[in-house]
């Protein structure tokens, strides 16, 4: 209710409402990690218990700030819904996706084995992870190596959890108005041919999906793969980003929904170097479900 | 009607002997060509065929057959259609002109076959018009009309050369069928004895229209013109496919077939590697090969076509260098060096020039000058780097637009990776940048050097 007020009400300078918002869940965030409690396997063994699904947090969503949001977000739905879940914590090792697509295979056979044999100790059956990376490396790479595991994205259980009515959504117009599109991840797009689930999660939004230019199989990548997020652009006259996010400005939308981290950092840049901070906002699915679920 | 035959003139016999000569070099040179191409694509490493065979067939007739993928793009794939329908129905012709010609004859199925005859040749004619005008319009799009993937910094003077002059050869082609047709439509009411009568869709209108007021004589010789015009440019085009991009009429269907079936986010294992850090882990592994302690150091990844698997080469020589795959690339879009196209198409020339090389065998190119030369005594001091610079494969990011664009499922991005490994494990060279990222990897199990847990974002 104060959220659709709020955004109702102040029409052109949306932002300042969107920001209130933002601010305004992440307080709501908080206080509902107060309340939640986030175990992760040792716990869960040592209670001689299994929960339902690991969750796979990856490197972006346990160090980076801004990914650290869409973690908690996510951590909140899950909570919400009542599903017992862990996470690895510590124990967890990066998935090697940056080291292999970078051509360093030894080092993505280290840390890919390690997290296997601890994956494959605890009997890790279900996963769901906001990584696109991580869930492609999991799911694709990881079996060759004698890992085997159920594991979705989490734009996948979103979906599932909505169409099971396990979450609603409020009709207090969190979006009214508000165009919403989305950018496909290279890594959960033509890697995994996931495009329907995240476009069924947002339409269950009150915003308006619209869709760029180049969407579903012909999307363009934020510019981040193949560990391109760790080193500078080569020569050349612009920034993937910036190709990126002229497109996703074209729209006319206010917000940009992703559904990877890397994709989140790229996107949010774009939008920086482009000033429109203030009036456009750039989040992942499980940020925009969080804002206009009932709980 | 049905029972007169065509009867065999000396000129026929004459005939019949210089199109055997002809025949003969013409296929016998073809032959050795494409088993030059052969022998290029079996410089790679054999891959085995993995999955369901059903799928590989399936990939083929709907991708190269049915030309799924084109039909992305309606404008270019209509016309596309209409050469490649024209240019498969037009083969039926030539088991006619083969007969024809080694048995001296003229128009051998057209009395025995009557009204199917001109069935099959109408349609052949229909199908060819349609074609003359595709091919027109072809060469406008490529020639005047700026559209950028023609343009790019590869299409250097033979690649646009090879464009141009498969669409030349194709008009001559088709105004030779026509020709011929034409004036046999005309001579049959002057001579039909020779000329047994047909009816034809385009051209018992075209052929009285253009040839209708000429004489017997020239329009005999124009007859000839026409049929030995066409059999000549389908020899011509046998022998320059080839050395051509146009190799795709013919490799689209092995390479659809042979392409990998594994999810694109999915890069091939290394088990060499994972057997190795398996062994260094303790991890027990039943499948892993017993360890060998002379063993050589082995080279990892690929700098030359010899390391890479003959999957690769293949869809190098299956390449019809159309830029689909550039048009659809980040890297390239914003005005970075790599093109996967150029990549493909240095693959190719590398194949050829090795392939080149080796059918010379001068000794000059050997590793071990005393041995004789080989695939695997080979070193011509040259490698992939000298036709592909690092700045190129550091600006992929891996995103999969070009596989996903590729109408006949070439990897662009599997060479790419191919010669990231050569550079980083072979080597140990590579982007300075990324060195933080292994060390984080390797030391803190995290691609960022940071001091918190893993949890701090539930604290």
């Amino acid at each position: 209710m104060f959220n659709s007020a709020l955004v109702q009400g102040y029409g052109a300078p949306l932002f300042a409402a969107q920001y209130f918002v933002l601010n305004y869940s992440i307080i709501r965030l908080f206080n509902s990690l107060f309340l939640m409690q986030i175990k992760t396997m040792a716990q869960f063994a040592a209670e001689d218990q299994a929960p339902e699904i690991l969750f796979w947090v990856g490197c972006a969503g346990s160090f980076d700030d801004r990914a650290q949001k869409v973690t908690r977000a996510f951590a909140e739905i899950l909570t919400a819904v009542g599903i017992s879940f862990a996470v690895l914590g510590d124990e967890e090792a990066c998935t090697g996706d940056p080291a292999r697509r970078a051509g360093n295979e030894f080092l993505f056979q280290m840390t890919a084995l390690q997290n296997i044999q601890t994956l494959n100790m605890y009997d890790v059956k279900k996963m769901v992870t906001a990584c696109p990376h991580c869930f492609n490396t999991i799911k694709n790479e990881y079996p060759a190596l004698g890992g085997n595991y159920d594991i979705v994205h989490h734009t996948q259980l979103l979906q599932q959890l909505i169409d099971d009515g396990r979450v609603k959504m409020t009709d207090g117009g969190t979006f009214k108005g508000q165009r919403i599109t989305y950018h496909d991840s290279c890594y959960l797009g033509r890697a995994n041919g996931i495009y329907a689930a995240p476009r069924a999660v947002l339409e269950s939004l009150d915003g308006q999906l619209v869709e760029m230019k180049r969407s579903k199989t012909n999307g363009l990548c934020c510019g981040a793969g193949g560990a391109q997020m760790w080193k500078e652009d080569e020569p050349g006259e612009k920034r993937i980003n910036v190709e990126r996010i002229e497109e996703a400005l074209a729209t006319g939308a206010e917000v940009i929904a992703v559904n990877c981290p890397f994709c989140l950092t790229m996107m949010t840049d774009g939008v920086s170097g482009k000033e429109k901070q203030d009036s456009v906002m750039v989040y992942d699915l499980s940020e925009l479900i969080v804002k206009q679920m009932q709980r | 009607m049905r029972t007169r035959r065509a009867p065999v003139t000396f000129g026929g016999m004459v005939q019949s002997i210089i199109f055997s000569l002809v025949a003969f070099v013409a296929l016998g040179s073809a032959f050795l060509r494409f088993r030059r191409v052969y022998s290029n694509i079996q410089l790679g490493k054999a891959e085995p065929v993995e999955g369901p065979v059903a799928e590989r067939w399936k990939n083929m007739l709907l991708v190269a057959f049915g030309q799924k993928k084109m039909f992305n793009r309606m404008v270019p794939a209509v016309l596309h259609f209409v050469l490649y329908a024209a240019f498969v129905f037009t083969q039926i012709e030539l088991i006619e002109i083969f007969i024809d010609g080694v048995f001296g004859v003229h128009r051998f199925f057209a009395t025995r076959l009557g009204g199917f005859y001109n069935f099959v040749i109408g349609t052949i004619e229909v199908l060819s018009l349609l074609a003359f005008v595709a091919t027109v319009i072809f060469l406008v799009r490529r020639n005047l009309l700026f559209i950028p993937r023609f343009h790019k910094a590869e299409m250097t003077r033979w690649p646009k050369l090879d464009a141009n002059l498969i669409l030349i050869f194709e008009v001559v082609l088709l105004l030779c069928i026509f020709t011929m047709n034409g004036t046999d439509e005309v001579l049959q009411s002057i001579a039909p004895a020779y000329y047994p009568e047909t009816n034809l869709a385009v051209s018992a209108w075209l052929g009285p229209a253009i040839f209708g007021g000429l004489g017997e004589g020239p329009l005999r010789v124009l007859e000839r013109i026409g049929w030995w015009g066409h059999i000549a440019m389908v020899f011509v085009f046998l022998n320059y496919l080839p050395i051509s991009k146009h190799l795709h009429i013919l490799l689209a269907f092995p390479n659809t077939w042979f392409a990998r079936l594994r999810p694109k986010g999915e890069l091939g294992n290394m088990p060499e590697i994972m057997y190795e850090v398996k062994s260094m882990m303790g991890i027990e592994d039943p499948a892993a090969p017993p360890p060998n302690p002379n063993a050589e150091l082995p080279a990892f990844g690929a700098n030359d076509v010899f390391d890479m698997s003959r999957v690769e080469l293949l869809g190098a020589f299956s390449c019809t260098e159309c830029g689909r795959c550039t048009a659809v690339c980040p890297a390239n879009i914003t005005g970075k060096a790599l093109s996967p196209r150029k990549i493909v198409m240095d693959v190719r020339d590398r194949a050829e020039e090795v392939g080149e090389k080796l059918r010379s065998g001068n000794p000059e190119f050997a590793k071990d000058q005393q041995q004789p030369l080989s695939a695997t005594n080979f070193d011509d001091g040259r490698s992939l780097w000298d036709f592909i610079t690092r700045e190129e494969i550091h600006a992929c990011t891996t995103c999969n637009a070009c596989v996903e664009a590729c109408p006949v499922l070439i990897n662009p991005l599997e060479m790419i990776m191919q010669l990231r490994r050569h550079e980083i494990l072979t080597e140990a060279a590579g982007p300075q940048d990324w060195l933080p990222l292994f060390n984080s990897i390797e030391n803190q199990q995290r691609a960022w050097s940071v001091g918190t847990s893993r949890t701090a974002w539930a604290e």
